[in-house]
């Protein structure tokens, strides 16, 4: 049970959730110290309940959608990561495993458990892992993905930029959430903090000039030289942003060019959007 | 809107520091003037600090005087750091450099005559000579840009600009972990930035994002309306 730990977080994020929930916390502290098996498992009605006094501006079920879609989003990361690290023919180097991939994993890891316990604590019901089914070739597109270390990376790669997309267009659904709202987005950081890593892993090892961030052409968002994830990138190359054209900004070094345009900003994807790129090629019911 | 009472405070105000920046009193003002702002005087925001107002366009102005920090510092490494770097790193930077403009560039166009003034900047605790010192002060920006975002986020009340923010700070973190690798392969998400147990970044309000950032500002910068 890790619901406590959720208070701490939130707290961290906002100073005033014990204001809010004052009265009630101190009793729900001291549940814990009776350490009752009763008591922790009615626990997350209790959260949900004031979890909805406390945040009631934006819809709950409207809330709990977007951690659910972000929750499918981050079982394909996790089971991708863990696949990885246990496939023995994948010629993963050492040195990338540890500085790169174990602590990827670990991150999806723990936005699932974050994710499943958020939608507790707000008195939803998550999605379980048991209800989908994974398959990292994309139904045949990557079909060496766990046996060939290039295939590996850009597929990670893929599923990073796009997470970072995912995240980014659930925000307006979120709007003056303070708690869930700064979770997301907290989450999406992290993504982009991957994706930076992985597109960087990647071009260690193909040294085509792909750079840490997505730098589109005029006519295309995907710059990752990987056919098949057109889609995903699709929208990238926009370089208009609230109505005004990066290109025609005042200059220094490159960044009038659409290249560093595009390169400055990251473009969101809708939930159909994602959806339609990962099922059913990588996510199915099971 | 601005009344005419507030124009006419901020007009004072500027004459003000306008004033005060010629008598060459520009250091010991600004000490006095971080004094001053504890004092809550909300009819005069400004106390020679450059306020970023609030609402929406509190938020861009904030943002905006972050990018125009990061813009400034990016642009003295690439001039001034020589040969610290191999080509390929310098190129990286170079092109950081280039995203930051843009951004301090976009901010600037988006907010029109309710942007705050230039600001000027003061890296002289930086080494640009030097790798580590070099490096060590760009971390430090991305973190703090990527938690300033987050942190702020919440207050924003146009569905766009949020989501224009959102572009931006991943961005912003994409450079954090380019840097932070640079410094030490597989630093990108340690400890420092993110929580290990729920995997989420960490964020902060503009009380404590504008305390670091003003340690490299001339010009200070407060946000007294986003009190947090």
């Amino acid at each position: 049970m890790n619901l406590f730990n959720i208070i701490e977080e939130i707290e961290k994020v906002d100073p005033e959730v014990s204001e809010r929930i004052s009265p009630r916390r101190a009793a729900i502290k001291n549940i814990t110290s009776f350490g009752s098996k009763v008591a922790a498992a009615s626990l997350p009605f209790a959260f949900g309940s004031l979890f909805k006094k406390a945040y009631a501006q934006s819809s709950p079920s409207e809330v709990i959608g977007v951690l659910d879609f972000a929750l499918t989003l981050e079982y394909l990361e996790a089971e991708f990561y863990k696949a990885g690290l246990a496939a023995t023919g994948l010629g993963m180097p050492a040195a990338d495993r540890t500085n790169y991939f174990e602590k990827i994993s670990r991150d999806e890891n723990a936005h699932v458990t974050f994710l499943q316990s958020t939608i507790t604590a707000l008195g939803g019901q998550f999605t379980p892992k048991s209800a989908l089914k994974f398959d990292f070739t994309g139904g045949g597109a990557f079909g060496n993905v766990m046996s060939n270390y290039e295939t590996f990376l850009k597929v990670s790669v893929a599923f990073e930029d796009t997470g970072v997309r995912a995240y980014k267009g659930q925000a307006p659904k979120l709007l003056g959430n303070e708690v869930v709202l700064g979770a997301a987005l907290a989450i999406h950081a992290v993504e982009a903090r991957h994706a930076s890593a992985v597109r960087y892993v990647l071009n260690d090892k193909l040294g085509l000039g792909l750079r840490p961030w997505i730098v589109s052409t005029g006519s295309k968002g995907n710059d990752t030289g990987v056919a098949g994830v057109d889609g995903n990138y699709n929208g990238e190359q926009e370089i208009m942003q609230l109505g005004i054209n990066i290109t025609d900004l005042p200059n220094t070094g490159n960044s009038k060019t659409i290249q560093s345009a595009t390169a400055s900003f990251d473009e969101p994807l809708t939930k159909d959007q994602v959806l339609a790129l990962l099922i059913p090629a990588f996510i199915k019911p099971a | 809107m601005k009344t005419e009472t507030q124009l006419n405070q901020s007009d004072a105000g500027m004459a003000r520091r306008a004033f005060l920046r010629y008598a060459g009193a520009g250091v010991a003002v600004a000490g006095l003037a971080a004094v001053g702002a504890c004092k809550k005087d909300k009819n005069n925001p400004n106390n020679g600090l450059t306020d970023v107002g609030s609402g929406d366009i509190g938020v861009l102005n904030y943002a905006y005087a972050l990018e125009q920090l990061e813009a400034a510092f990016y642009i003295q490494v690439a001039d001034t750091s020589g040969n610290v770097f191999n080509n390929d790193e310098k190129s990286l930077l170079g092109e950081i450099r280039d995203h930051e403009v843009a951004h301090r560039e976009f901010f600037r166009k988006a907010l029109k005559d309710k942007a705050i003034k230039d600001l000027t900047p003061d890296f002289s605790a930086i080494n640009f000579g030097d790798r580590t010192s070099i490096l060590t002060a760009a971390k430090a920006f991305e973190d703090l840009g990527v938690t300033a975002y987050n942190g702020i986020a919440f207050k924003i009340t146009s569905a766009d600009i949020l989501t224009v923010a959102g572009k931006i700070v991943s961005v912003e973190a994409r450079h954090a972990a380019l840097i932070s690798n640079l410094i030490n392969p597989g630093s990108f998400v340690n400890a420092d930035q993110v929580d290990l147990a729920t995997g989420l970044n960490k964020s902060n309000g503009p009380n404590a994002v504008l305390a670091a950032a003003n340690m490299y500002l001339k010009t200070k910068v407060s946000a007294s309306s986003f009190n947090f």
